[in-house]
């Protein structure tokens, strides 16, 4: 129907927003953010047990300034939020937020004053990964859906776009505070 | 003798910078202790603790009687249960489970859920199990409540789906005692009229949208 009828064989057509995505997904360096308990599983995923170099994280980033990927390991306390938002915004765009394991990313089984109920309400995050804390598996299976999100992320007008689509959605949903049951 | 031992020394001297290489070099040729993960999954252990399961009875009515127990036992109130009773009346709601009452609406929010099995053990009916599922990352909040119906066990062999009636002549406590083993022609039989009856009406009505007699119906 269009150009790719017209090419020679050996010919392969991509869009620029695919490669980008690809080499993107490709090399997401973490920074270590382990908060808690969690924080174990992280670090055996960087053994040779589960070795996340597989996935083009060759280590965990010791300065936000050199990473991509925040993976919020463990309870965010109160007091740790302003830190925790200091360190996100240092990481240079793009970046991403895993949110790994439940008290990170609802509080988990802390429901109290301490404890901030869910890391989104201070990042924004793009993978929820429950589990307490969440085996290694469960965190590499959190990079993959991660990944397959990076590969179908937009560029230039498009993400423009998707940003305005996804801000339109967001204005026009129950706030948290509005939830019934188990969301509130 | 005094030259063989200069000459060994030499020889050890001349790849002592080297030598490190050899380890190296011997690991290429040693199994590998990585998990390939994605491709190939190692088994966990059997008792692992994963996602839930709400099992069935082996006519495929459900286990789950709606106490509500679990919910109660949960540390982190991750489970939220709301009993109903069976219906066995004539154009009633049906029946789901053996007994008197059934849970109509059952959420398990897997981001406050530490799976530590206190339900499971709260569990008079051995309704709640959990399964050795682990892959539950999502990329929001909402999807992460599993309701009832992402959390029943399939229909095996011999199975019906709920709801229906008990197999006739039995109680509630037959079920319990394993002498029902699977669901009976007349049971089928019934569930097949009330397709059928579906059906028809589903036929009388095309224009308009059909209200699903989906279990629970409840919005997240």
């Amino acid at each position: 129907m269009g150009i790719e009828e017209k090419l020679p064989a050996g010919f392969l057509l991509t869009t620029v927003e695919q490669v980008a995505g690809y080499m993107r997904k490709s090399s997401v360096w973490p920074a270590t953010f382990g908060l808690a308990c969690c924080a174990i599983e992280m670090m055996a995923v960087g053994t040779p047990d589960y070795d996340i170099a597989r996935f083009g994280m060759e280590r965990f980033s010791a300065t936000p300034r050199q990473a991509d990927l925040m993976i919020v390991a463990g309870r965010v306390s109160n007091k740790m939020a302003p830190v925790l938002r200091q360190v996100y915004d240092q990481m240079p765009e793009p970046k991403w937020v895993i949110s790994m394991g439940v008290c990170a990313s609802s509080g988990g089984m802390f429901n109290n004053y301490a404890i901030v109920q869910g890391v989104d309400h201070v990042v924004p995050v793009d993978v929820y990964l429950p589990g307490c804390p969440p085996r290694p598996e469960m965190l590499i299976n959190a990079i993959l859906v991660l990944h397959q999100q990076i590969q179908n992320s937009k560029l230039g007008v498009n993400r423009v776009e998707a940003a305005r689509a996804a801000e339109q959605a967001a204005l026009e949903a129950t706030p948290t505070h509005a939830m019934k049951g188990l969301l509130a | 003798m005094a030259d063989d031992k200069q000459r060994d020394y030499f020889l050890s001297d001349l790849f002592a910078p080297v030598g490190g290489f050899g380890v190296t070099f011997a690991t290429m040729f040693r199994k590998v202790a990585t998990e390939e993960y994605p491709e190939e999954k190692r088994p966990t252990q059997p008792r692992y603790h994963g996602r839930h399961q709400l099992n069935r009875h082996p006519d495929g009515l459900e286990k789950c009687v709606g106490c509500e127990l679990c919910a109660w036992a949960c540390p982190a109130d991750a489970i939220f249960v709301e009993g109903a009773d069976n219906d066995d009346t004539e154009g009633g709601a049906g029946r789901f489970s053996p007994g008197e009452r059934y849970g109509r609406v059952y959420q398990i929010n897997y981001l406050r859920c530490i799976f530590c099995g206190y339900c499971i053990e709260a569990c008079p009916t051995r309704a709640l199990t959990m399964t050795n599922e682990y892959e539950l990352a999502d990329d929001n909040r909402g999807d992460l409540i599993f309701e009832k119906d992402q959390l029943l066990a399939p229909l095996r062999q011999g199975m019906l789906q709920p709801p229906h009636p008990m197999v006739a002549g039995t109680t509630e406590r037959d079920y319990y005692r394993g002498k029902v083993e699977k669901a009976t022609p007349e049971q089928e039989a019934w569930v097949r009229d009330q397709d059928e009856a579906a059906d028809a009406a589903n036929d009388d009505t095309t224009a308009q949208p059909v209200a699903g007699h989906l279990e629970g119906g409840v919005t997240k």
